[in-house]
């Protein structure tokens, strides 16, 4: 493995193992607060329960997630130097401003996981609220810093210099919008499916049924509103996409040729030699529609980019094939859901419905997983759109690779753990919440 | 606006040796610690840092974008010759940060618990020790911007004796300041005695390894001596440092804590004070005599203007909220099995 390579896999691989925990430290403070609500109103036990039981668990990935984080900020210079040496000035606003919220975060924390009993109940509730709001603040703007990546603004670029830097613009940049949109509203997804998922298990087998019950239904209401909605912003994106990157574009649908009135390819195994995608189902004019919202435009095709600058055509594709597939899977589910709710009451006590959120456990993070590889890899080859190459930007220092087999060993076992303490925690909740209750 | 945005970096460092220095001085403690009372130190300690313990490892990490929005140059060199160090360090980090919090919200108390204990205490050892190879090797004048060979530029930047000296000076400081700490959060008499007796352990370490330090400046040609003596600042600060030490070793044993704590914070405060202020504005010292200046290598006006805007608007909230929650779980402590 050349140290390039290296370079590249440990970035996503601590990328990848990062968003999973500040997916969960975004959203569970919300879930409990609603629980936490419940309770404060109701006085019925179980959602105290359900509050603790979840803030022991967000306390375990919000370790994991502070200290994954921590590493990113000094990977970036381990394994960018050239890039942090110019953007770091230019994308900083972002980052400063989500160290605070990070602090506030932290302390927030403090006072909730540590608070119990001690403070104003409201007070106390407020504290968890916090804890999730500046939590949805630093994924925006750490999604910002990632979407000046694509969009680079804010600076000229004159003779390989960056004059008149302004962070504030830079910050704003053109795909800032979109982006933190469809991430924020990827995160209840991922979140919601993963929780409700866990829970529709734990009600199948029969365990402390009224306990995961409500929680089911908290995640499930979260997750699934999320769902309907995320395709719309993805669609907002796509065309974001397709107006700044139109190699991006190109790659995600395999499209190789320009052509007017192009068609929307599902599926499909790209040929990047003979430039045409294989056993792909095809529907006509829908990219364009897609693209510029109108059934006959053109849509720049990977001929009119120069071949230096294609990135990956078949992980783009195949990752955005997959993110679109688990959304629309999501998507009717979560309308199935919602139609139980309003309409079909039955259907909530039937297993099928709880079987389907089972099957679907994983979807969302996958999904998640997926767009950051078609925003990522669809980026390539610049590490900054259009202005500084990702291979240019990489630490002269020799055997990355080792760091990388390090690094991944290191991931591993701690997914490993944190899997077996969550596992843990859920088994134990017979013990610890089954008193008589209601 | 430059000044402004030193100031944070300078004040984020010195809190994040205090309070994250406190922090992994309690996991050395245990270290050293003999079976039967580290399960004491291990609740004591629970109680004194749980709450505050996520928001002691933010400083570092304002300190990190500091340097990387406003001092893109120095946190990239660093960054490439001191990789190894960085890495082992981020290691630490992540071994310590998951396993204190492992072991306290595993659900099953069994043999785990005794996995956590190890690594948490290993790498409470092992990160600040690296954190002081990093510091160490910044201002040693080992760092070769022309170095040809991968151990010129990979390892001799950070491998000499001068390095491992401030490691171990910096691990016997975290031990000092914990213990210090920890004799006003102890429950009983006995465990006071106990930290006092810590606290007076890792004060004489840390002398021994400041000698140390000086004795490796030596051999290695860093003038250190020139850097504490040789201006009025650092003899100042040296003297009132020394001084407090005495009347903190007549005070260790008399229960005067608030006043112990203060001394401790303003030992250390004015250790930070003399090697950094001689060379100021120098932080990274590089070999054959340059030098990356926190003036010179500064960015864009506008850049360090909203830096320093974002860090001044941040402590509007960060302060006040860090207060109350350190008033309040001073005031009425946690206790270990306090249901949570
Ligand atoms: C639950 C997760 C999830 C789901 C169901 C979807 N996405 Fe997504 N998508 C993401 C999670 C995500 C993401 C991981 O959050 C990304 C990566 C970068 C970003 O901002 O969001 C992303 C990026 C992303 C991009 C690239 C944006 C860029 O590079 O700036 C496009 C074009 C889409 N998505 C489009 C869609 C469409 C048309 C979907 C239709 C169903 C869809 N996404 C569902
Ligand atoms: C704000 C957030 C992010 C920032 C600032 C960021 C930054 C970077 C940087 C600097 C690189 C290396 C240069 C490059 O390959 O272009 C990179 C690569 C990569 N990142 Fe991101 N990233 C972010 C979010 C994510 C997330 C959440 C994922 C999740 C999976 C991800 C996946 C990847 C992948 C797969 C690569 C390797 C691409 C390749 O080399 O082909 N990124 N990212
Ligand atoms: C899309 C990408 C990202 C998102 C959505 C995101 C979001 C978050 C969130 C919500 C947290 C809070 C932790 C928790 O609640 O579990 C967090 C932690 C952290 N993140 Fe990220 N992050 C991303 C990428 C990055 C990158 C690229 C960096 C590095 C520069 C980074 C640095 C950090 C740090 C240092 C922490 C720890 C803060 C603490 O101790 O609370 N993140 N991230």
């Amino acid at each position: 493995m050349n140290d390039f390579i290296a370079a590249r896999s440990q970035m996503a691989l601590s990328l990848g193992f990062h968003i999973v925990f500040s997916c969960i430290g975004m959203v569970m403070p919300f879930f409990m607060a609603v629980a936490h609500y419940m309770w404060l109103r109701t006085d019925k036990a179980v959602y105290k329960n359900v509050t603790k039981a979840w803030s022991k668990g967000v306390a375990i990935f919000f370790a994991t997630g502070a200290v994954s984080g921590t590493v990113l900020s000094f990977e970036l210079g381990l394994l960018w130097p050239e890039f942090m040496k110019h953007a770091g000035p230019i994308f900083g606003m972002p980052f400063s401003l989500e160290g605070t919220a990070f602090f506030i975060e932290a302390i927030a924390l403090g006072f909730f996981l540590y608070g119990w009993d001690r403070f104003n109940k409201w007070f106390h509730w407020f504290t968890g609220v916090i804890v999730g709001v500046s939590g949805l603040a630093s994924g925006i703007l750490v999604v910002a810093a990632n979407a000046w990546m694509n969009s680079p603004a804010g600076f000229n670029f004159v003779d390989g210099k960056y004059l008149n830097i302004d962070p504030i613009k830079a910050m704003f940049n053109d795909a800032w919008f979109s982006q933190a949109l469809h991430m924020t509203i990827a995160a209840f997804v991922a979140t919601g499916f993963a929780v409700a998922g866990i829970h529709a298990l734990m009600i199948l087998k029969g365990k402390n049924v009224l306990f995961h019950t409500r929680s089911f239904q908290i995640a499930a209401i979260f997750g699934c509103a999320a769902a309907l909605v995320q395709p719309f912003s993805g669609d907002i994106s796509a065309k974001d996409v397709a107006k700044r990157q139109p190699a991006k574009l190109a790659a995600m649908e395999a499209h190789f040729h320009t052509e007017k009135s192009a068609s929307l390819i599902v599926g499909g195994i790209p040929d990047e030699e003979n430039k045409r995608v294989n056993y792909a189902l095809k529907l006509p004019g829908f990219l364009s529609f897609l693209a510029h919202g109108d059934f006959e435009s053109e849509v720049k095709g990977l001929d009119q980019i120069p071949a230096e600058n294609h990135p990956p055509v078949a992980i783009t594709h195949y990752a955005f094939q997959i993110m679109v597939g688990m959304g629309t899977a999501m998507m009717l589910i979560s309308a199935l859901y919602f139609m139980a709710l309003w309409k079909k009451k039955k259907w909530l006590e039937s297993e099928w419905l709880l079987k389907l959120f089972v099957a679907a456990t994983p979807l969302g993070f996958i999904a998640v997983e997926a767009g950051w590889t078609v925003t990522e890899v669809g980026r390539q080859p610049w590490i900054i759109n259009g202005i500084m190459r990702t291979a240019d930007a990489v630490t002269p220092m020799p055997g990355i690779a080792y760091s990388f087999y390090l690094f991944t060993a290191v991931y591993v076992s701690l997914a490993c753990v944190v899997i077996f303490m969550l596992y843990r925690q859920i088994k134990m909740v017979g013990k610890l919440y089954d008193k008589p209750q209601l | 606006m430059l000044y402004v945005v030193i100031t944070f970096l300078w004040t984020s460092i010195l809190l994040y040796l205090l309070l994250g220095g406190a922090d992994y001085g309690a996991g050395i403690i245990e270290l050293f610690t003999s079976g039967k009372n580290k399960e004491v130190t291990r609740k004591t300690l629970y109680s004194a840092i749980g709450p505050i313990w996520e928001a002691n490892h933010m400083w570092l990490i304002i300190a990190i974008v500091i340097l990387f929005v406003g001092f893109p140059v120095i946190y990239s060199t660093m960054s490439v010759n001191l990789h190894i160090p960085l890495t082992i360090m981020l290691l630490g980090i992540i071994a310590r940060g998951t396993a204190f919090t492992f072991r306290h919200y595993d659900a099953v108390v069994d043999d785990m618990q005794h996995i956590y204990n190890t690594i948490f205490a290993i790498s409470s050892f092992v990160t600040p020790f690296f954190l002081g190879i990093i510091a160490g090797s910044a201002v040693s004048g080992h760092i070769d911007p022309n170095a040809d060979t991968f151990l010129s530029a990979y390892i001799f930047s950070w491998l000499h004796w001068f390095a491992v000296a401030v490691g171990l000076f910096t691990v016997s400081i975290c031990g000092f300041l914990a213990s210090v700490y920890l004799i006003g959060e102890a429950d009983d008499d006995q465990s006071r005695l106990r930290f006092a007796h810590k606290a007076q352990f890792f004060n004489i370490a840390a002398v021994i390894c400041g000698i140390l330090v000086f004795i490796a400046a030596y051999l290695e040609n860093v003038p250190l001596m020139e850097w504490v003596f040789g201006n009025w600042v650092g003899r100042i600060a040296i003297i009132s440092a020394t001084l407090s030490l005495i009347w903190m070793w007549y005070l260790l044993y008399q229960g005067k804590i608030k006043l112990l704590r203060v001394l401790a914070g303003f030992q250390v405060t004015m250790i930070l004070l003399t090697t950094t202020y001689r060379h100021f504005p120098n932080i990274v010292i590089l070999k054959g005599g340059g030098y990356l200046s926190l003036m010179e290598h500064a960015g864009q006006e506008k850049t360090m203007q909203s830096l320093g805007l974002a860090l001044l608007i941040g402590s509007v909230f960060i302060l006040p909220a860090l207060f109350y929650l350190i008033y309040s779980f001073q005031k009425n402590p946690l206790k270990y099995n306090e249901p949570h």
